[in-house]
């Protein structure tokens, strides 16, 4: 309990120097004014800086015709969106990315709550061997596991069909989802579901009834996770996919590394945008529901356990 | 408990009971579904990948010898592929420890309540959703011969070049500690922020300057999650893969072991060859796990946080 709640609190919490000036000791500068103060601020400027030209870079020439040996393009024009569109076939990509998306959570949702519920209330023989079974997947390399994964898939003939992204994709989101899901199923009053029993409800009743209202919130921010991670998964998808059912991030790949220097610049920048869009929407979606540092120290612990 | 007790002279109480005494009943099938995924899409091809890798092909055989080992034989005997563990070394250790270091400032002065705290934050965290290959992508516009990086350090006369930032070393370093970084300093503060912070008052209290709380009270207690932050930070970094091709050198110096992985798998259809050398990957980056995770169990764990 204190595990998931300690974070929380450590950030609403405000050690006591920092309420400003008066509540300083006596002879105790500002460590808002303190030269290593200002020193992390201007890391952190040139790293945002940083992040920001690419992100803009990016933009501006997507929209720029002829950008060579200037500040900015000479000319803007929205039509590179429309003719990656036409040539990439993106309509068909982003058909196969949302699918994708959509029945990786769901899958890894239902596979992965109920063994999250076990893990987080039950002991049972074999149990440390089972938590192992499930951090391996999210600590190795993905293409550790992902080069023999796409060998087993490619000799069962599903290489390179939409099954086998989907397939290759639930095995680090399964685990991730159990890992996001024990601490939250943890910090439910198991009294609740005494209760539940007490009253006649069946293990049914006590997951439909009980249980489930209680986790929505959980399980949307551990799907919003896993939509990310599958919409950004690059490595695994790009292993199993080919022309018909590569993703997004692996269609842009493919572009960027096509025989004869690859596609035009612009085309790819404007793949890019898009992609990246969705991604924040989704992102900003996600931080409306999970606070991020939270959710990770709860990832966290029970890792170590 | 007394019937648990005479439970082997007469068994009275079913099978069923007996077993449930032991945590084993009807409710575990809520696991069989995760426990068939795990087998039959991890555990499975993991070992049919190690299988794999002792069925060198015969090309590989009348090259390198060594009959069923003839793939490690060429992983350990082929400096192109060998040499690779020290490039894949060389990327992601600096970057890791990098983005380890340079989170802890950050995470400290972001501790502190501001205005646009939680934008603050959620703009630090956000390149979690760029991916690498955008990144790459905007790194190679941006930093790139005629970006704007190379035109501001031209206008401000800081080179009389164009520097050369992507296609090398320095681009793929830029790329993981982007990508990085956020991720660090997401786990970093959120060990931060489990310290109680009236531990580090009543060290002022006693007179301690910010350098000694730091050294004395913050750093020892964070230091356990700081190995815990740098083995995550590592595991990213150790797997780069799209980034070393895009905005690297791939086949000079960001010839990184994934990407001969993955010319063995996609390019050569060695598929024995890429298993060996993603096993290959593995075993070296556990090594480097193992060794960090030595070196925090010799760290303070007591009852505060920040231990990870």
């Amino acid at each position: 309990m204190s595990v998931t709640q300690s974070p929380a609190q450590g950030l609403t919490q405000d050690p006591p120097r920092a309420r400003g000036a008066a509540g300083r000791p006596p002879g105790e500068r500002s460590l808002a004014a303190s030269p290593s103060t200002w020193f992390v601020w201007a890391g952190m400027a040139a790293f945002l800086v940083f992040l920001l030209g690419i992100l803009v870079a990016v933009v501006v020439d997507s929209f720029g015709r002829s950008w060579f040996d200037t500040w900015l393009p000479a000319e803007w024009t929205a039509e590179w969106y429309a003719s990656s569109w036409d040539r990439f076939d993106l309509t068909h990509v982003v058909g196969v990315t949302v699918g994708v998306a959509l029945a990786v959570v769901v899958l890894s949702v239902l596979i992965g709550v109920p063994a999250a519920y076990l893990l987080a209330r039950r002991s049972f023989p074999g149990k440390r061997l089972v938590n192992v079974l499930f951090l391996l997947p999210i600590l190795m390399p993905p293409i550790t596991f992902g080069i023999p994964l796409a060998t087993v898939m490619y000799a069962f003939g599903l290489g390179r069909s939409v099954i086998a992204v989907i397939l290759v994709n639930l095995v680090p989101s399964v685990p991730f989802v159990i890992l996001t899901m024990t601490p939250f199923i943890e910090q439910i009053n198991p009294a609740i579901e005494s209760a539940a029993r007490m009253c006649g409800a069946g293990m049914r009743q006590v997951f439909t009834r009980v249980l489930a209202p209680l986790l929505v919130p959980g399980i949307l921010a551990a799907s919003i996770l896993v939509l990310v991670r599958t919409v950004g998964m690059f490595e695994l998808t790009f292993l199993v996919s080919g022309p018909q059912s590569d993703t997004l991030v692996v269609a842009i790949y493919r572009a960027m590394t096509s025989a004869g220097g690859g596609e035009a610049r612009q085309l790819v920048s404007a793949m890019a945008v898009m992609y990246t869009t969705t991604m924040l929407v989704m992102l900003v979606a996600a931080l409306r529901f999970v606070n991020p540092t939270q959710l990770v120290a709860q990832v966290k612990e029970a890792r170590d356990d | 408990m007394t019937a648990f007790a005479e439970r082997p002279a007469r068994s009275t109480a079913s099978l069923r009971h007996r077993l449930a005494e032991r945590g084993i009943d009807s409710s575990l099938w809520l696991m069989v579904p995760a426990l068939v995924f795990a087998l039959a899409l991890f555990v499975y091809p993991f070992s049919y990948g190690i299988g794999l890798t002792f069925q060198p092909s015969l090309a590989t055989q009348e090259q390198w010898g060594g009959g069923v080992l003839a793939n490690y034989v060429a992983f350990f005997r082929d400096p192109f592929v060998f040499d690779s563990i020290w490039i894949t070394m060389r990327l992601a250790l600096p970057a890791a420890l990098f983005n380890v270091v340079a989170s802890i400032p950050v995470a400290m002065v972001l501790r502190r309540k501001f205005r646009f705290k939680r934008l603050m934050t959620s703009v630090l965290v956000l390149p979690i959703t760029l991916g690498t290959v955008l990144t790459a992508q905007g790194l190679l516009i941006f930093a790139g011969r005629q970006g704007w990086l190379n035109r501001f350090l031209l206008a401000t006369g800081l080179v009389d070049q164009p520097v050369q930032l992507v296609n090398n070393y320095t681009g793929v370093m830029f790329s993981l500690i982007i990508t990085g970084f956020p991720f660090a300093f997401l786990l970093v503060s959120s060990y931060l922020s489990g310290i109680d912070p009236s531990l580090d008052s009543a060290a002022r209290t006693l007179g301690a300057g910010w350098w000694q709380r730091f050294r004395r009270i913050t750093l020892p207690l964070l230091a356990p999650g700081l190995a815990t932050t740098f083995i995550l930070t590592f595991v990213l970094a150790f797997s780069v893969f799209p980034s070393a091709r895009l905005v690297g050198d791939a086949m000079g110096s960001t010839r990184v072991m994934s990407l001969m992985a993955f010319r063995a798998f996609g390019e050569q259809n060695d598929y024995a060859m890429a298993s060996t050398i993603a096993l290959m990957m593995g075993v070296v980056e556990l090594l480097v796990v193992a060794v960090v995770l030595a070196w925090r169990s010799l760290l303070y764990k007591g009852s505060t946080g920040g231990k990870g």
